[in-house]
């Protein structure tokens, strides 16, 4: 079952595979992000901080929407990681049942203005995720698997 | 003579400028090396500060955790430039090292870094 649906646009890396990964007793990772799924150097870059007993896999959008349900049933503990808001915004239309989305890193870049030390969002994400809340998603952002998570309302 | 080496240590939050100050102390102002931190970027911004400290000039960036962002987005960059080296489990003995033998062609540099940097990890008194 996919236990974390993360934006991180620092992508596979430690916060992701080593603080989330351990705490939770990852399994698998599955990284939708259509350029890495595309490029086979850069996925050997993220192969890189991955330890064997956890399966990576890529996927592009459209390859993701389909195989959720195949993730969400798989015995191992998985998470399904963007480096953005509009992948995961795609994807949480495909997700079945229980829906919740961690907004784990977005930094800063021209246009966005800063919600929290590692999330900043444009006027324009920040109302497709509130638009997502109002689905019935639960929206939070929270780095790490011991801080605080703070819900979207709070953030927009 | 050809141009010695630059180092370039990129790090998580304060790790990189922490492990200059060290460097520093012990050998000396003259080290070749600067460091970057991932605080508050994305890969994009930190390729693009990696690049600014690389400077176009022939070098080696050591990272610290092979996996990490930083070592991502140095693997990243320096693809398709041969006069990058990008080193991991960056420590203190090896920055030291690379400090003194700056002349060194680059891939050699390299090697010796990973030397340096494994012989130093041990179990000195049990």
């Amino acid at each position: 079952m996919i236990v974390l649906y993360r934006i991180d646009d620092r992508l596979i890396h430690g916060q992701v595979v080593v603080g989330w990964g351990q705490r939770l007793g990852i399994g698998f990772i599955v990284l939708v992000n259509d350029e890495v799924r595309a490029s086979d150097w850069e996925q050997e870059i993220c192969r890189m901080g991955v330890p064997p007993s956890i399966e990576l896999v890529f996927a592009t959008v459209a390859e993701a929407a389909a195989r959720l349900p195949e993730w969400e049933g798989d015995g191992r503990r998985g998470i399904v990681l963007t480096g953005d808001v509009d992948t995961m915004v795609s994807l949480a239309r495909a997700m079945p049942g229980r829906r919740c989305v961690n907004l784990g890193g977005i930094h800063a870049r021209e246009g966005r203005t800063e919600r929290l030390r590692y999330v900043f969002l444009t006027p324009e994400e920040a109302t497709k995720l509130r638009a997502l809340a109002a689905e019935g998603v639960e929206v939070t952002a929270q780095d790490v698997p011991t801080a605080k998570p703070v819900p979207i309302a709070e953030l927009v | 003579m050809s141009e010695k080496l630059s180092g370039v240590i990129v790090a998580h939050t304060e790790l990189a400028e922490a492990l200059l100050a060290a460097v520093r102390a012990i050998a000396g102002d003259e080290t070749g090396l600067v460091a970057v931190s991932n605080r508050g970027s994305d890969l994009k911004a930190l390729m693009k500060r990696i690049d600014e400290a690389v400077g176009g000039r022939p070098a080696l960036i050591f990272a610290d955790m092979p996996g990490g962002s930083c070592a991502h987005t140095a693997a990243a960059l320096a693809r398709g430039r041969p006069e990058l080296r990008v080193v991991t489990g960056v420590n203190l003995a090896m920055l030291l090292d690379f400090v003194f033998h700056r002349e060194l062609p680059l891939e050699a540099a390299a090697e010796r870094m990973v030397q340096t940097g494994r012989v130093s990890v041990g179990i000195v008194a049990r």
